[in-house]
């Protein structure tokens, strides 16, 4: 078995009352791409933060590259790259500069500095945004600046936290491209998201959380076979249709859940199960993930 | 396995000098971007009180305790210098970081903890402060202050009380729930420390009861200490200034490292 990058058991963060992590057990593999896949408020930036030690668990057992949090998580710290979600670069210097103090902050020699730098230029394609200031530089350039700062001391792991939110989709297949490359070199990557495409193109396996713990973990396509069948039927109609539809299928043991212009019925593979009209399309992570995590976001 | 290989590695200790470094190194590189403005700040307001009450008053009274008027408040306002060029900017620095910028978060995930970021920031601070300081008395000197060799010591002076005060600025924007809580700070605590410290009028004039309580005033001993620099120590007495200086900064630098860890370690 490959050692973990990241092992997480039954750990607990709780803030006053609300728990916002409530007994995850989470493995990364080394060398693999796990996506946490979960609604808003599902706990994945809590978690993200117990990782780099910005949070401290109030229960469990948390390792990052071997080392136990929090008390090593210095030295796990020196050993990863995080994206965080928030963009947290310094707007009045340089693209530049931005690498140069983190070449610092990362503590790369003098002698391996300029080549480290260049490395994370090429990476991002900012070569000739060098000497731009980052508070000139458009929305997809910031974005990939933040994720080339976190590799300029080639990290083992990257946490990547939402890393393509608030963008449109050509900048967010830039970022795609970006962090398949990196995966592709062997870096250990742990992505936070609520794109379901996202998960399903970049991650390896996918863990979807739900209100502070995992819900279901396994490969994009096990997940979807196994919650959620071969294929989907969509029926359309106006609201009544709609309720009726489901109460048929409830009626017939199907699944189903809205999309908000349809009801699709999940698990309609077999001949003699209720089939109405409607548009068949094969199962998708989506399905899964609305199924596990409750169709309304509390 | 992945747990026994990682622990022959070697642990990173606490205070550590790279991480120090990789802090300051963030800050003289974005210093380059903002010194104009900042420089101005620091030096033009204490130079316009040099020349407002050394002209000012300098009018009415041409000698106080002992000095030209000048050459008392141009070495009193180095002390204001130093505490415009610290505390305020760790305390206004310091919030924006935390809550507009989100730096610290970025620094933080970086092999740097709270105890050295907090470290660094202060001794940034500080050693600005410890320049900015000299600028009131280099004015002064244009107005007939005489150069002595003690003033060397003024850098210095400045640097360990600016120390002191970048701590404190960044334990007040460590325990403010927003940045105008800074408002009671200023009104309730810097502006009456600032007006005992013997900057422009000598704390023999107050009462006595005001007399013991600038003697706990940080502000008061800098100011002290300055005028001995430039017209004569005054042995043993300066030696316990500076260790109450010495004192102030390690007491407020550990208040503000808890303040922060707070703040920013959930």
């Amino acid at each position: 078995m490959a050692d973990l990058a990241i092992r997480l058991r039954r750990v607990v963060k709780r803030y006053g009352v609300i728990t916002a992590v409530a007994g995850l057990d989470l493995d990364v593999p080394e060398g693999t791409c796990v996506g946490l896949l979960g609604p808003n408020g599902a706990g994945k930036s809590t978690t993200m933060r117990l990782l780099t030690a910005q949070a401290i668990a109030d229960e469990g057992e948390l390792e990052v590259l071997g080392f136990r949090l929090p008390q090593e998580s210095k030295e796990a710290r020196a050993l990863c790259g995080v994206v965080p979600q928030l963009d947290n670069l310094d707007v009045t210097l340089t693209v530049e500069q931005n690498l140069l103090v983190f070449s610092h902050l990362y503590r790369i020699g003098r002698a391996d500095r300029r080549r480290a730098i260049e490395r994370a230029l090429e990476m991002a394609k900012l070569v000739d945004r060098r000497d731009t200031r980052v508070d000139k530089l458009s929305g997809g350039m910031r974005r990939r600046l933040l994720i080339a700062r976190a590799l300029v001391h080639r990290p083992r792991l990257v946490l990547l936290d939402e890393p393509t939110v608030g963008l449109d989709p050509q900048v967010r297949q830039e970022l795609w491209a970006l962090i398949d490359a990196l995966r592709n070199e062997g870096t250990t990557i742990l992505m936070s998201t609520h794109y379901i495409e996202e998960a399903q193109r970049l991650a390896d396996t996918v863990l979807i959380m739900s209100h502070g713990e995992a819900v279901a973990s396994g490969p994009p396509t096990e997940l979807v076979r196994k919650h959620a069948g071969a294929e989907a039927l969509e029926v359309y109609g106006g609201p009544g249709r709609l309720a009726e539809v489901e109460a048929q299928a409830g009626a017939a043991g199907l699944r189903t859940r809205r999309t908000g212009t349809s009801v699709a019925i999940l698990g309609v593979g077999g001949a003699n199960g209720y089939a109405p009209d409607g548009e068949r399309r094969p199962a998708n992570l989506e399905d899964v993930f609305v199924l596990l995590t409750g169709e309304e976001i509390g | 396995m992945a747990a026994a290989q990682a622990s022959q590695g070697r642990r990173l200790g606490r205070l550590e000098r790279s991480a120090i470094t990789g802090v300051l190194v963030r800050e003289v590189v974005n210093f380059s971007s903002y010194w104009r403005s900042a420089t101005f700040s620091s030096t033009v307001e204490p130079t316009i009180y040099l020349l407002a009450f050394g002209f000012g008053f300098g009018s009415l009274v041409s000698r106080v305790g002992g000095y030209d008027y000048v050459e008392f408040v141009g070495t009193g306002t180095v002390a204001t210098a130093v505490l415009f060029s610290s505390a305020f900017p760790a305390m206004f620095g310091t919030f924006v970081k935390y809550q507009f910028q989100h730096t610290y978060d970025a620094i933080l995930a970086a092999p740097v903890d709270t105890e050295e970021l907090v470290t660094a920031e202060a001794l940034w601070i500080a050693t600005r402060a410890g320049v900015y300081g000299c600028v009131p008395m280099l004015v002064a000197m244009v107005f007939g202050l005489d150069p002595a060799w003690g003033m060397l010591a003024v850098p210095f002076i400045g640097w360990i009380a600016g120390f002191g005060w970048a701590c404190f600025g960044i334990g007040v924007a460590g325990f403010a729930k927003s940045i105008e809580n800074f408002s009671y700070i200023v009104s309730a605590v810097l502006t009456p420390l600032f007006l005992v410290a013997g900057t422009f009028f000598p704390i023999s004039q107050l009462p006595d009861w005001a007399q013991m309580l600038a003697e706990l005033n940080p502000l008061y001993h800098t100011v002290e200490l300055v005028r001995h620099a430039a017209f004569g120590w005054e042995g043993w007495t300066d030696v316990a200034r500076v260790a109450f200086l010495a004192v102030f900064g390690v007491l407020m630098w550990r208040i503000a490292i808890r303040a922060m860890v707070r703040k920013l370690v959930d």
